[in-house]
């Protein structure tokens, strides 16, 4: 894609990285994800909410199609899907936890279902596979200005919320039941927090697509878990590993031409193991 | 009927009653044995070895199966110890699909223009447009993957549903359990040709959780299983036939119309 090579300047690779518009908007976009995806997602992991997490963003692309095929944004088709299907498991949740054996094959055929019908509404448009690929493992290209707005509306409001229902949730993610005792509102939050996981899904499938959400929501907060048992810490590092895994991912697809979701997942991927082996060996050396 | 006129019509309604068959009775007991995720895990490695196998030079097919049943091996040797850990195996499994995105954009680079069609009929499916050959690998293996799962229905639901007398009374559980892998693992990769990689679920636990919904008996549901996915298989093809919507997508609507309804019958049979 660039028409210069790489060099040792690193100014001038990064002024060739955000030489075109789509690429700013790419990074803008990426960036505003990257930091609420790290946030978010360190309460995904503490709360053990990483399928609901699954769930949503295969919910999210029907509504991504939806949303171009009635000639709106994808990223608002997300955010009502996503939200949409957060009420519904709101609502069901209860018959979901039941621990019936009907659960996953319940789970398995909504899924299969709404990713039918996404791949309906694509066809309906017209829509091309590279769109296609576009929606299910991400892209680089075709984030708009519209798009990018809506992104930074959307990650203020959430990291907003997060930040003031923060220590409560903490409480009541690490202990429920003497959170419950304490007079916190535990159900409250667990609704609220559905939500804004939600909207995070919504805006992160943007930039690794609905089948990858994982890299971002979930490997670098399960990686900082890993790290460090210290919440503000492990936020700090959670949003750091985001960060970290997008930029490079980027940077890569665009110098490359390989799909952004293969490196932000490798990234990510490696990253777990690597720490999985390091704390794997240092309880074998010191079993504390 | 006119669309019995057409080849691809008769090659579709073959091979996907076949696929559909296997897929109704073993997923019959992935939902039972609650391995529904392990279905889900496998198909994402049906994607990403697939087109794998296309980029060293092999067939698409032989991809498919050949990474299905290695998966399902490994899953097999692990044991329980790959189980409950939905973080690291959701990583894992991310990566899987990350790879596969890989392959895609290798393959589609490499080739004509035309190949860029290829990762969307992996993942959707392509029952409208299946290869003579295709054909016939579908329907063998899907008869013989279900003549496998009835021969050992038997012990497989004793164990199943209560594994320590099972084991008391002889039944081998870890070759029966490894068995019972290998079987979803080559239903996973005949169902990739029919409703795609991600539509799965679609063929493997709509028509389980339906028939779950209908009756308790296992063999009764069993049965019904199997029915259902080859009857949800049969009429999303006639309605693909005379309605200008994807196969794979009417398919998953009817399962999913059906499911709806057995659940809506079995609260009103409870209220009553």
């Amino acid at each position: 894609m660039p028409e210069q090579g790489l060099s040792w300047d690193v100014v001038a690779d990064v002024q060739l990285l955000l030489q075109f518009h789509f690429m700013q908007n790419a990074f803008l976009a990426g960036t505003l994800v990257a930091v609420l995806a790290g946030v978010a997602g360190y309460f995904v992991v503490l709360r053990g909410q990483s399928f609901a997490a699954h769930m949503l963003s295969q919910v999210g692309f029907p509504g991504a199609a939806a949303g171009v095929l009635l000639h709106l944004s994808p990223v608002l088709g997300l955010i009502v899907f996503c939200a949409g299907a957060a009420v519904g498991i709101a609502a069901f949740g209860r018959e979901v936890d039941a621990g019936h054996r009907l659960e996953s094959a319940a789970i398995g055929s909504i899924l299969a279902f709404s990713l039918g019908l996404g791949f309906l509404f694509v066809r309906l448009y017209g829509g091309s596979a590279q769109g296609i690929y576009a929606f299910l493992f991400g892209t680089i290209l075709g984030i708009t200005d519209r798009d990018v707005q809506l992104t930074f509306a959307v990650a203020l409001v959430t990291i907003g919320l997060l930040a003031a229902i923060g220590r409560p949730l903490m409480f009541a993610s690490v202990d429920p039941d003497v959170a419950q005792a304490r007079g916190v509102p535990v159900r409250m939050l667990s609704l609220a927090f559905l939500l804004i996981l939600a909207l995070s899904v919504a805006i992160t499938v943007q930039i690794v697509g609905t089948l990858l959400i994982f890299a971002l929501l979930v490997a670098p907060a399960a990686s900082a878990l890993q790290l460090t048992a210290r919440p503000g810490r492990g936020i700090a590092l959670s949003v750091a590993l985001s960060l970290a895994f997008t930029w490079l991912g980027l940077a890569l697809a665009y110098f490359t031409n390989v799909p952004v979701g293969f490196f932000i997942t490798t990234l990510a991927f490696v990253f777990y193991v690597a720490v999985r082996l390091v704390t794997a060996r240092s309880v074998l050396i010191s079993p504390a | 009927m006119s669309m019995f006129a057409l080849e691809f019509m008769r090659n579709a309604f073959l091979a996907g009653g076949c696929i559909a068959l296997a897929a109704g009775l073993v997923g019959y007991f992935v939902v039972l044995r609650n391995q529904v995720f392990t279905a889900d895990a496998l198909s994402h490695v049906a994607f990403t070895g697939g087109l794998g196998g296309l980029l060293a030079g092999l067939n698409l097919l032989a991809g498919i199966f050949g990474s299905c049943i290695a998966v399902s091996l490994a899953i097999g040797a692990l044991g329980g110890r790959a189980r409950g850990r939905d973080v690291a195996i959701g990583t894992v499994f991310a990566w899987v699909l990350g790879l596969g995105v890989l392959f895609l954009s290798l393959y589609t680079t490499a080739r004509s223009a035309a190949s860029g069609t290829l990762g969307v009929s992996v993942l959707f499916g392509s029952i409208l447009g299946l290869q003579p050959a295709q054909v016939i690998v579908g329907s063998l293996t899907g008869l013989a993957t279900a003549a496998v799962m009835l021969a050992i229905a038997r012990p497989l639901l004793f164990l199943s549903v209560d594994p320590e007398v099972a084991v008391a009374r002889g039944v081998p559980s870890r070759a029966l359990s490894a068995l019972f892998l290998v079987l979803v693992a080559v239903t996973v990769a005949e169902s990739v040709q029919a409703v795609g990689a991600l539509l799965i679920f679609g063929l493997m636990a709509t028509p389980a959780a339906v028939a779950q919904n209908l009756s308790t008996r296992p063999w009764v549901g069993m049965a019904l299983s199997a029915g259902i996915a080859v009857a949800v298989v049969w009429l999303g093809l006639v309605l693909a036939f005379y309605v200008a919507l994807p196969a794979s997508f009417l398919i998953t609507g009817v399962g999913f119309a059906v499911y709806l309804a057995s659940q809506v019958a079995r609260r009103m049979g409870r209220l009553t």
